[in-house]
């Protein structure tokens, strides 16, 4: 039994309510109010379903919805397939002394603006750019080929700006296990692969599942990567609300489709959680 | 001149919980009192009580005649010194020891001072400027101690400080505290679970069972005439042999392998299945002398406990299979005996102590 | 398998060469951006052309390097002005939530935590256009009854501020209270015990504990203030940030200076992160 006094749960919670309250609840409440409004034939401001109408009578817009979540899907499976085993090599394989380097060097690219990781791959890849060169150069190839603005190149670089945020994860629920977890089931005479799917994927699964979570959620609401790196005529969901927002200056319609894009985020991240038993604040820590 | 800590019809209750069950005790000044009892009996919330980190219930408690219940833990003039220390990590042993003065706002040079004075008393002189980290688990104690006796309590807390420590080095600290008190003159309470803490360094001891005190003594007569059952029992090594009484005044018992012994009853003996409270050291082994208040009977060894000077038997009263624990005299006299031996015995009528069975 | 087991030639071979595959392609775009911001050249692309620290020091007409770059030298202040005060006030309120979740009970503190949390989750452009959207309703209903016109409730510096605070906070309530969460509460009562008032509990004990995660997280939130982009798209004015200044620059095509400029950010984020880590290393965790 603690004996504080109320006046301290009073301080602490002005400053978090005013700050859940007024920039997280208000403004997305208004999110939705906005979504429902619209201009009427005569230009006054009316309640209205139609710019949820819009998103699904015209097909573009929710193909792009549905390519941008399918998109995200396919980049957390992707990055968890190129940073799980470096979570393993990293936690498991080499030898203590270099794994901590080896963890400090992984991390450093992230404390770098995403802008500037895209920016670095944008000039090794554009057709004048440095690999082209070298190719042209050594002789592989005949003509520099244009490497940028297709939806391969768009998934690399969405997964190399989300590696972060599963590899974290995975190597500190891996670190958390105890080796002679995988020595014992060896002694018992279990192949690599039965370790690994018995053993190892059970045990690293709460990081699996948080990283999984947050890699979606930051691919499915990137707007700097695809703009960037994708093909002109693939749109991201993002870049369709920016074009509301600020080219056509169609608020309600870009209140509707962030809606959408909010609901899609967390209905995925609630179903996550649920297949993996898991709470959201455990998730998150 | 009132008692150091005066306790009125003390209470506590969690919901249908007693933890503290109406107590009523004085601790006089300068003294070393301790409280006995196995964990879950009530002693660490008496003692959060005194500090003032929980409310009791009903009743009062009165330091030097002064009523604290509407004093708030640091208006309190005791200091408790934690079962985990509780040593501020972030802070040397100096400014550890220095904090409670800062907060009173004494001077910098008497805080230099007082701090000096005691690192000096607890043999820690030099060690001022060291990290806690950098401290063995003794120094550590020493540290925590001195961190409350620099605030020249009325009285001095203390939660069973010594359980993190090894067994050597808490011997060593039993000894170190107890002189330590006699040296500073501050009254001590100190809780434990482990006897032999309370019996070496106690001025007097209350043993604690269930929320109440069964019993408050010097700690040679806990030992030698436990007023309950439960403090025969909890209170050092003992012979415990269920029995029915075959006659009372004066009391004989028979124990359920049939043996025929005269007793002496403690408490309301009336009904006829008893308790039997034999301790190992007062079966005295080929009594040279035979007294009538002396009951005999043969003892078979099954195994010898060896410990050094601390060596124990355990035998059985002929082919029965209830065994006994049988303290050797400490002058090798019975070197010689061994496995399946049958030796005479004996046991005086007041050593056999009885008991009513069940309750406390 | 694993260090300890005995393991094939072939398996360690290939798992090492794809360690160092994937390091190769951690690094390649940085790397290469850090050495193009050296070429002599007009354009950030090979050939090499010699060394040259043109796009750090020239003063025009024909290459105007970083320093004299009035744009992007004042975007990179502005950045500066904006992290330092989204660290000061999300560490300041996120501490504070980390008492309250930690140390307070309270009704409803399960669901006012899991509220807490959201920000995290929640894209941040999404937090983005709804904080754009309620300040300006809010401009305009104060402009409309009022008469009263408030320029920080358009996309401003306060309002990018705003919108980064709304979700670093969430970190820090995170990283404090995983801190706090190892707090022995046994030495807050050996301070009261030791005569200690709350509030002295609070600045002598509690806080110095908390300090090596304050520090820590504000770094962080610092940090991620410097980058972040999505939040900040819809929330600015005519300050542009760094992030914001650079992807225009990026979108229209591209001079060196952008190399330059990032050389900069990777050569101090870098320095910073590893400040930090070496800090967070020393301190003892008990």
């Amino acid at each position: 039994m603690k004996n504080h006094f109320r006046l301290g749960l009073f301080i602490f919670i002005t400053p978090v309510l005013l700050w859940l309250l007024l920039l997280i609840i208000v403004p997305h409440v208004e999110l939705l109010l906005m979504s429902l409004h619209g201009k009427d034939d005569m230009g006054r401001t009316v309640w209205t379903l139609a710019n949820y109408r819009n998103f699904f009578t015209e097909e573009i817009y929710w193909y792009t919805f549905v390519r941008t979540a399918l998109y995200a899907v396919i980049v957390t499976i992707l990055t968890f397939l190129v940073t799980f085993p470096v979570a393993f090599y990293i936690t498991k394989i080499v030898s203590p002394r270099l794994s901590g380097f080896l963890t400090v060097l992984l991390l450093m690219p992230f404390w770098v603006s995403e802008l500037v990781r895209v920016y670095g791959w944008m000039i090794l890849l554009r057709e004048s750019g440095v690999i082209n060169h070298l190719l042209t150069s050594a002789g592989l190839l005949d003509a520099p080929v244009e490497m940028l603005y297709n939806d391969i190149t768009m998934l690399m670089g969405l997964v190399y700006t989300s590696m972060l945020f599963m590899v974290v994860p995975l190597i500190s629920s891996l670190e958390g296990m105890d080796d002679s977890l995988i020595e014992a089931a060896h002694d018992l005479g279990a192949s690599p692969m039965t370790i690994f799917y018995r053993i190892i994927i059970p045990y690293a699964a709460p990081g699996i599942t948080s990283g999984s979570i947050v890699v979606f959620m930051l691919a499915l609401g990137n707007y700097l990567t695809p703009k960037l790196m994708g093909g002109k005529n693939s749109l991201w969901f993002t870049e369709q609300i920016y074009n509301e927002f600020i080219a056509s200056f169609n608020w309600n319609q870009g209140a509707a489709f962030g809606f959408l894009l909010l609901a899609l985020s967390s209905l995925i991240i609630w179903a996550g959680l649920k297949i993996s038993k898991q709470q959201l604040g455990k998730a998150l820590s | 001149m009132a008692p150091v800590l005066d306790i009125q019809h003390l209470r506590k209750t969690f919901g249908d919980f007693i933890a503290v069950d109406t107590l009523n005790f004085q601790v006089e000044d300068g003294s070393f009192f301790s409280i006995l009892g196995p964990s879950g009996c009530g002693k660490t919330t008496l003692l959060r009580m005194i500090a003032g980190f929980q409310q009791p219930t009903e009743g009062k408690l009165l330091i030097r005649g002064r009523d604290m219940s509407r004093v708030p833990p640091n208006r309190r003039p005791v200091n408790l010194v934690f079962q985990n220390l509780a040593l501020f990590p972030m802070m040397n042993v100096r400014e550890n020891i220095a904090f409670g003065l800062k907060r009173q706002g004494v001077g910098a040079p008497e805080i230099s001072r007082r701090v000096d004075s005691l690192l000096e008393r607890v043999h820690l002189s030099g060690y001022g400027n060291k990290d806690i980290s950098q401290l063995s688990g003794g120094q550590k104690q020493r540290v925590a101690i001195a961190r409350s006796l620099v605030l020249e309590p009325s009285l001095l807390l203390l939660d069973e400080p010594l359980g993190a420590l090894d067994l050597k080095l808490r011997e060593q600290m039993k000894i170190e505290l107890k002189k330590l008190q006699a040296d500073v003159g501050t009254t001590f309470m100190y809780i434990t679970h482990d006897q032999s803490e309370a019996l070496v360094m106690s001025d007097r001891v209350a043993v604690m069972h269930n929320g109440r005190f069964e019993q408050i003594d010097t700690p040679r007569n806990l030992y030698s005439n436990p007023a309950t059952r439960f403090v025969a029992g909890f209170v050092g090594e003992t012979n415990i042999l269920p029995v029915r009484a075959s006659s009372s005044a004066p009391l004989q018992v028979q124990t359920s392998f049939g043996l025929m012994l005269r007793a002496t009853p403690v408490g309301n003996c009336q009904s006829d299945t008893l308790d039997l409270f034999i301790r190992p050291e007062s079966i005295i082994l080929t009594p040279a002398e035979s007294h009538e208040d002396i009951n005999l009977f043969p003892l078979t060894v099954q195994n010898i406990l060896f410990d050094g000077s601390n060596t124990k038997l355990l035998a059985t009263v002929g082919q029965s299979d209830h065994e006994l624990l049988v303290a050797l005299p400490q002058n090798q006299q019975f070197a010689h005996i061994g496995k399946g031996d049958t030796v005479p015995a004996g046991v005086h009528v007041d050593s056999c102590r009885c008991y009513p069975r069940g309750g406390s | 398998m694993i260090r300890t087991l005995p393991r094939q030639k072939g398996y360690s071979t290939a798992f090492t060469l794809y360690i160092i595959l994937f390091y190769v392609f951690l690094f390649a775009p940085l790397v290469i951006t850090c050495i193009l911001a050296f070429n002599d050249s007009n354009f950030p692309a090979l050939p090499w052309k010699g060394f040259s620290l043109d796009w750090f020091l020239a003063q025009g007409p024909e290459r105007i390097g970083l320093l004299h770059d009035s744009s992007n030298i004042r975007s990179i202040w502005v950045s500066v002005q904006t992290a330092v005060w989204v660290s000061i006030l999300s560490v300041t309120v996120g501490t504070m939530g980390a008492f309250l979740f930690e140390q307070e009970d309270f009704r409803g503190k399960q669901a006012l935590y899991f509220l807490a949390l959201t920000p995290l989750v929640i894209p941040g452009v999404i937090l983005g256009i709804s904080l754009l959207l309620t300040a300006n309703s809010l401009g305009i209903y104060f402009e409309d009854t009022f008469g009263v016109d408030i320029p920080f409730l358009r996309p401003s510096f306060w309002l990018v501020v705003l919108g980064q605070f709304s979700f670093i906070t969430t970190f820090v309530l995170l990283v404090v209270s995983a801190r706090l969460k190892k707090f022995d509460p046994f030495l807050e009562e050996a301070a009261l015990n030791l005569g200690a008032t709350r509030l002295q509990v609070i600045r002598y004990i509690t806080l110095p504990f908390l300090r090596p995660a304050i520090i820590g997280s504000g770094a962080v939130a610092f940090l991620m203030s410097f980058e972040n982009f999505n939040t900040s798209l819809f929330l600015v004015g005519s300050e542009t940030t760094l992030p914001i200044n650079l992807y225009l620059q990026v979108r229209d095509g591209s001079t060196p200076i952008i190399n330059a400029v990032s050389f900069l950010l990777i050569v101090s984020t870098s320095t910073l992160a590893v400040i930090n880590l070496l800090l967070s290393r020393r301190q003892p965790t008990p």
